[in-house]
């Protein structure tokens, strides 16, 4: 097992070798010019050439490369070409909203994907199934921008019961930090909701099928006891897969979630860097999101051994 | 000592009062306004950039030292002035009081240092520094600008209210080389900047210098006294309108400095919230063409494109169908700007197809696309492309509307390459009316080939109209000579003014006291519990 995390995590330095690299020359193949953001509609060519200077951008391509490759080895991930802060501290100060929402919103999907598709797969064809089969249809055909409005016109705005928008750290107070967290949660768990409900059904169904489910019954074992202990539990890889690939999606997908409901996440922070072509903060966030799939994806593949004891590293 | 029978009286009085004065207290401590502004801050250095958000910025954290009133005039902030009979030399004296956040006072010093850094790089700035002989340091609180000629451009430039205003900044940040960013807050003006609360890109926190001496005359635009009424204004960014809207209705933002106008109506007629127009606030749209390549550098195609094009269309697409936020207007420094001017009014106002049209076949166009870059991103921008796109090719232009995000637009723009190889015809953009009414520093005008903004126009009568401008220190002479500007602009195709529109700022009802000026400031705002 040991031996399985080191190869994995040492596999992951070649991986991330490539991003890096390719992202850079992505950016910088890329129109536009940081210097011509920062200066505004008005600068003249004089002060553009004086900020690509400060930048450095007025190097050759494959020296910036090297100069941004070494820092990194180093642990410096430079500074936002835009606001002049370290982008690490950008980045952890984004981080925390974005793994707030994140958790909180698996935590929620999956709290409420999993019955809903097992109760769908125990009754399959019946009402019940396919009403949280049109549930389903639902939240993966509603945009989430849609669902957010929609939840603050009907508990922001008429109701009051929660703020609008905005985002408080763990530290100003629980009650603080959670009460902004609901509506976000609730509005970017539809889809993930909706996928995961169907793939616990899917694979529920199938397993229901298999002889060991037979005898279980046959053993005098209860419905629900067969469904939870049995069934879900042999139908466990995919729904792990499925949830490991929804928390990768949500790292990097919350921006429209971020956007609605203003919280100052990753998403929102890339996407002000793409728009202002702040190269330093572009590389390090997708630097992180790659990092983090390559870990989830480990995560992933060491709960297959916990789950299934069929599979060993 | 008072009667018994009173006593119990005084002491439930001075109960009362000590109640009062401490609900004052906690009633004061709330004074936040927290306001949606229309960019979030990400930079601190006021001179690194013309983007109108660190304009306001500066405007918070420091000081001025002469300042414009509602009427555009240059009146005395930090400093008043004497001038020389001979118009050459200007004298400027710091008034008392004047000390920055971390409590050193402000010097002439400080000033000179400042005006040395902002010349460098504002055009303006750059005129006047072009014509200045000596600027010394007379004393602590004295200096003096003298010109080689005589000149009234001291008192324009140093009381120009935006783009880069010249703000002042202690002399140790403001000896940092303009490729440098200043990341140092201190300033002298009404606001603190609270470092500890800064995210860029999320929000800045600004706080009441108590320390600050606001002059003895009440505000009036941008001059007079900078008395601050509340505690604290909060800047945040919200990326989403529908939210910031929300939010307002919700009572959780205050000041919504630029609500899209489609919008309006979820505000409009509601007691609780007052819609405002800032005229001085307003931007003028405008028509861009590269002089430098076919077929713009052709005069005649240029003045085909002037009558091919018409306000109304864009102003409707852009802030809805004969808005009231929205005014036709031919003059190329703005209407309400001393340089106003109604030159062939008509040709710039109206589309006319049918005269651009018979100029194409004179000339003998060949249907050679004209590559128009349209940034989509940008609220004000986005209807701009389609509608200059339509008129053109109703004029028969044949157009390439190219869609991109407004730093790909500002990227290209830059280049003087052919098409084929990442150079552009035409873009269009907008720029605030206080820039636009500056014939020295607006450089949609500027037109000194390879020296002017994108599009290069190369046109040296423009040129030695605006050095004359700036050498000028009769106001009757300077109309004359801006609005000769403005029809050798028209007339040679440097832009094409493309109407007026402007921006709405929604406030809490609690809200009042918001000055007219050329930025959206914060002192002399109130906020009623």
């Amino acid at each position: 097992m040991l031996g399985f995390v080191v190869k994995r995590v040492l596999s992951a330095v070649p991986v991330l070798f490539m991003v890096a690299i390719i992202v850079f020359m992505v950016l910088r193949l890329s129109p536009g010019d940081p210097a011509v953001m920062i200066g505004g509609p008005n600068a003249t060519p004089d002060q553009l050439a004086a900020l690509r200077e400060s930048m450095g951008l007025n190097k050759p391509l494959l020296e910036q490369l090297f100069i941004w490759l070494g820092a990194i080895a180093q642990g410096d991930f430079g500074v936002s070409l835009v606001s002049g802060k370290p982008v690490a501290a950008l980045v952890m100060d984004r981080f925390g909203p974005t793994l707030a929402l994140s958790l909180s919103t698996v935590v929620l999907a999956v709290a409420v994907a999993i019955p809903l598709g097992v109760i769908a797969a125990w009754q399959q064809g019946k009402w019940l199934d396919r009403l949280v089969m049109t549930g389903s249809v639902l939240g993966f055909s509603v945009p989430v921008f849609i669902i957010g409005y929609v939840l603050i016109l009907i508990f922001a705005r008429t109701l009051g019961w929660f703020p609008v928008q905005g985002y408080k750290p763990l530290s100003a107070g629980f009650h603080d930090f959670a009460i902004r967290l609901v509506l976000p949660s609730v509005t970017l768990s539809f889809p993930y909701i909706a996928l995961i409900a169907r793939i616990v059904r899917t694979n529920v169904i199938e397993v229901m099928n298999e002889d060991y489910i037979r005898t279980a019954r046959a053993k005098g074992m209860t419905e629900g006891g067969v469904l939870m202990h049995h069934a879900l539990g042999n139908a466990a890889v995919p729904i792990v897969t499925i949830i490991g690939v929804s928390i990768a999606m949500l790292i990097g997908g919350v921006v429209v979630t971020e956007s609605v409901f203003n919280i100052p996440g990753l998403g929102r922070l890339v996407l002000e860097a793409v728009l202002a072509r702040d190269y330093t903060v572009i590389q390090t966030v997708i630097l992180l999101f790659s990092t983090i799939y390559v870990f989830i994806n480990l995560g992933v593949d060491l709960l297959y051994g916990l789950l299934d004891p069929r599979i060993r590293y | 000592m008072p009667p018994k029978s009173i006593r119990p009286g005084i002491f439930k009085t001075a109960l009362l009062s000590l109640c009062l004065s401490t609900a004052g207290l906690a009633v004061q401590a709330e004074t936040t306004v927290t306001a949606v502004m229309h960019a979030p801050l990400r930079a601190v250095d006021p001179v690194i950039s013309t983007a109108y958000i660190l304009r306001n910025y500066g405007y918070m954290v420091y000081d001025t030292l002469l300042a414009r009133d509602s009427k555009g005039q240059p009146q005395p902030q930090m400093a008043s002035w004497t001038v020389s009979d001979d118009n050459t030399t200007y004298t400027f004296t710091l008034r008392d009081g004047l000390k920055f956040h971390d409590g050193a006072p402000v010097t002439a010093e400080d000033a000179v240092a400042s005006l040395k850094r902002w010349s460098q790089v504002d055009k303006t700035g750059q005129v006047m520094a072009s014509l200045l002989s000596d600027m010394s340091v007379v004393d602590e609180k004295t200096f003096t600008m003298t010109f080689s000629e005589p000149t009234g451009i001291a008192l324009i430039a140093l009381s120009k209210p935006s783009g880069l205003a010249p703000f002042i900044l202690p002399k140790a940040a403001a000896e940092t080389p303009i490729s440098e960013p200043i990341t140092s807050t201190i300033g002298s003006g009404p606001f603190k900047f609270v470092e500890a609360e800064y995210q860029p890109g999320v929000g800045a926190t600004f706080i009441k210098n108590e320390d600050y001496v606001p002059r003895d005359e009440p505000a009036d635009g941008l001059a007079g006294g900078k008395v601050v009424k509340i505690d604290k204004v909060v800047w945040t960014t919200m990326p989403d309108s529908m939210t910031a809207v929300s939010a307002l209705l919700a009572g959780e933002i205050d000041f919504y400095e630029q609500i899209p106008h489609d919008l309006l109506p979820l505000v409009e007629g509601n007691p609780d919230f007052t819609a405002d127009v800032y005229r001085k606030q307003g931007s003028q749209n405008l028509a861009r063409m590269n002089h430098t390549l076919p077929p713009f550098d052709n005069p005649k195609m240029r003045e085909a494109v002037l009558l091919a094009l018409g306000q109304q269309p864009m102003l409707d697409a852009q802030v809805g169908a004969a808005s009231d936020y929205g005014t036709i207007c031919a003059a190329v420094f703005g209407c309400d700007s001393l340089y106003a001017s109604d030159y062939r009014a008509e040709d710039i106002i109206q589309p006319h197809p049918a005269e651009a049209k018979a100029i194409l076949d004179e000339v003998g166009y060949d249907g050679t696309p004209i590559m128009l870059m349209h940034a989509t991103d940008l609220n004000n921008l986005a209807p701009q492309g389609p509608v200059i796109a339509q008129q053109l090719r109703d004029a028969g232009f044949n157009v390439d509307m190219v869609s991109m995000d407004w730093a790909s637009v500002v990227a290209r723009r830059a280049s003087k390459a052919a098409v084929a190889d990442g150079g552009w015809n035409m873009f269009s953009t907008t720029n605030v009316l206080p820039d636009v009414g500056d014939p020295i520093g607006f450089i949609g005008v500027a037109a000194g080939g390879e020296s002017a903004w994108f599009g290069w126009p190369n046109v040296p009568e423009i040129e030695a109209l605006r050095g004359k401008l700036a050498r000028s220190s009769d106001p009757a002479e300077q109309k004359q000579i801006g609005q000769e500007i403005d029809k050798l602009v028209i007339d040679n195709g440097v832009m094409v003014p493309m109407g007026e529109f402007y921006n709405v700022t929604v406030k809490s009802a609690k809200l009042t006291g918001q000055l007219d000026a050329e930025a959206p400031v914060f002192w002399n705002i109130e906020k009623a519990e």
